[in-house]
């Protein structure tokens, strides 16, 4: 083992009373399908107003259950969320920007580009309300960081891959979105598209957003992000990517190897050598 | 015989009001029936009501509450699928499936006990478009605008819902409540339309037209905009036609809205090439 892995932080570290510059704070998290079958054990981070943050692990890590239970549309069995020091249960919980998984979204649903974005409206708008000026203004605008303001009254299936991630970027910013959450946003993305949404999420650094951002691709995590957390159904290293990205650290995820954790310290043990 | 003839007869204005109003009340709601991938299960509400408009039928004979039974059974079997796959044990459609053929089979087994058995199960399964009185009329209208209310008082939440739960989610909106609104509205609309085309033919009516403005449209407003015309059209093109040809109401109107939907599609293949 290297001095240069950082160690993984134990929970005993994180579990400290919410603090101000933090953005998104998980302490304890475990959470399991809707079978039983567990997807995420103990999970603790946490993350500092602005920092650009991805989460990386092999298919089938929990990535996407992690955002899910981030943004409050999966149940945690244990644990504690917070955004912005708040839990969902709080009435003014602030505003989180969610990118979903291409396979997410039903992309022959008939919605245009702008009307995509304007849902990102839908609370400032409020009940029994239609869109107004300001909603529209915001929609234009956010497009037209995204770049995309010449497409606005397409429809959402004649947009290549990249063009999706942006429109849903787009409702993100037209939603204020302190938090922005992208799932595997570069999978089905060609580098050139890849590169147009680092640059938008540079700007957003620029302006103070908090980025988390999931994604088996390695590359793509390691140059242009201030962290990583490499996950396996619980978190295997988080740290600079350099530090994270060693070659223990990524047998412990990607190989069929398991990780233990003792007073703070991991430790890996190899248990099998099948996936080089 | 003039073209004009069908006119002379209250009932046929009746039936003609009540299939427009239907038409545009299915077609809307079955744009977010199909965008949702609910088309088995409104086929199957469709026909779980029939418990309900049987209870009705034993209590009151035909002049019993006919529509009350088949709300109440309408709105408690939606509910309940709501409820039930809400745990993720079984698929939606495999609890559907199980669920309603049952209840059919009771509702079937309710009306059996009946003398008029075959007549009335007729009328339920296939419609009775012609027999529609004013009180009937009015209350298909009441519901249609009360349906129609709805939709366009919760329409931006229902699109979020559909179209991304996650954002729904992530914005707090009660989603769940939403959903289930909207499994109400869907039984609403089965009992609305049950006397038009029955249960038998409610999907030609609800999912059908819906189909249709699909095929042609790449926005929902203006698809359920060509969904309704759709559905308006058919019924009373279909009830028109039925005066002629003497084939049975429900049939016709079905048949004109498939038909519709042929043309749709091939104008959607002609376009592509």
């Amino acid at each position: 083992m290297t001095a240069l892995i950082t160690p993984v932080q134990s929970p005993a570290r994180v579990s400290r009373p919410p603090q101000p510059e933090t953005a998104v704070m998980l302490t304890d998290i475990s959470a399991a399908y809707a079978s039983g079958q567990s997807v995420l054990t103990d999970v603790n981070f946490s993350i500092a107003l602005g920092e650009r943050t991805a989460i990386v692990g092999p298919n089938g890590a929990g990535k996407s259950t992690l955002f899910k239970v981030i943004v409050g549309l999966m149940p945690h069995l244990t644990g504690e969320v917070l955004v912005h020091g708040h839990s969902h249960h709080a009435g003014d919980c602030p505003s989180i920007g969610y990118v979903p998984q291409r396979e997410a979204i039903d992309w022959s649903f008939p919605v245009t580009v702008s009307e995509v974005v304007l849902m990102g409206r839908v609370k400032e708008i409020g009940w029994f309300r239609r869109a107004g000026r300001a909603d529209h203004e915001a929609a234009e605008a956010a497009l037209d960081q995204v770049g995309l303001s010449a497409l606005a009254e397409h429809s959402i299936n004649e947009l290549s891959g990249g063009q999706q991630q942006r429109v849903f970027i787009a409702r993100a910013l037209a939603q204020r979105a302190d938090v922005l959450l992208l799932d595997e946003p570069f999978s089905g993305v060609d580098v050139e598209a890849q590169a147009g949404i680092f640059d938008i999420l540079d700007t957003l650094h620029e302006q103070g957003v908090t980025v988390l951002l999931s994604t088996h691709d390695l590359q793509s995590a390691t140059t242009r992000f201030d962290r990583l957390i490499l996950l396996n159904r619980r978190v295997v290293a988080d740290g600079p990517a350099r530090s994270v990205l060693s070659p223990e650290r990524l047998a412990a995820a990607y190989g069929g190897r398991l990780t233990f954790w003792q007073d703070g310290a991991p430790i890996t043990v190899t248990a099998d050598d099948c996936c080089p | 015989m003039s073209l004009l003839d069908p006119f002379q007869y209250t009932f046929m204005l009746r039936g003609l009001a009540a299939a427009a109003v239907v038409g545009v009340v299915c077609a809307v709601v079955g744009s977010f029936v199909i965008l949702r991938g609910m088309a088995f299960f409104s086929d199957a509400l469709a026909h779980a009501i029939l418990p309900g408009v049987a209870v009705a039928y034993l209590i009151g004979g035909a002049g019993g509450p006919l529509l009350w039974g088949a709300l109440g059974a309408g709105i408690i079997t939606a509910l309940g699928v709501g409820f039930i796959t809400r745990g993720g044990k079984l698929k939606e459609d495999t609890a559907i499936g199980v669920i309603f053929a049952g209840v059919f089979a009771l509702g079937i087994a309710l009306i059996s006990s009946l003398r008029s058995y075959s007549v009335d199960l007729a009328h339920i399964l296939f419609g009775n478009i012609l027999a529609i009185t004013n009180t009937d009329l009015l209350t298909i209208i009441g519901f249609s605008v009360l349906i129609l209310g709805c939709l366009a008082a919760f329409y931006k939440e229902f699109v979020i819902i559909s179209f991304d739960p996650t954002h729904a989610a992530s914005l707090r909106l009660p989603s769940e409540p939403l959903r289930y609104l909207l499994l109400v509205l869907v039984a609403l609309t089965v009992v609305v339309s049950l006397q038009t085309v029955g249960a038998g033919l409610m999907t030609a009516m609800l999912i059908t037209p819906a189909a249709t403005g699909y095929l042609l449209s790449r926005r929902l407003s203006r698809m359920m905009l060509i969904a309704a015309l759709v559905g308006a059209g058919s019924g009373v093109v279909g009830l028109y036609l039925s005066y002629y040809v003497r084939i049975a109401s429900g049939a016709a109107i079905a048949l004109t809205t498939t038909a519709c939907f042929a043309v749709a599609w091939g104008i959607t293949r002609l376009r592509r090439h």
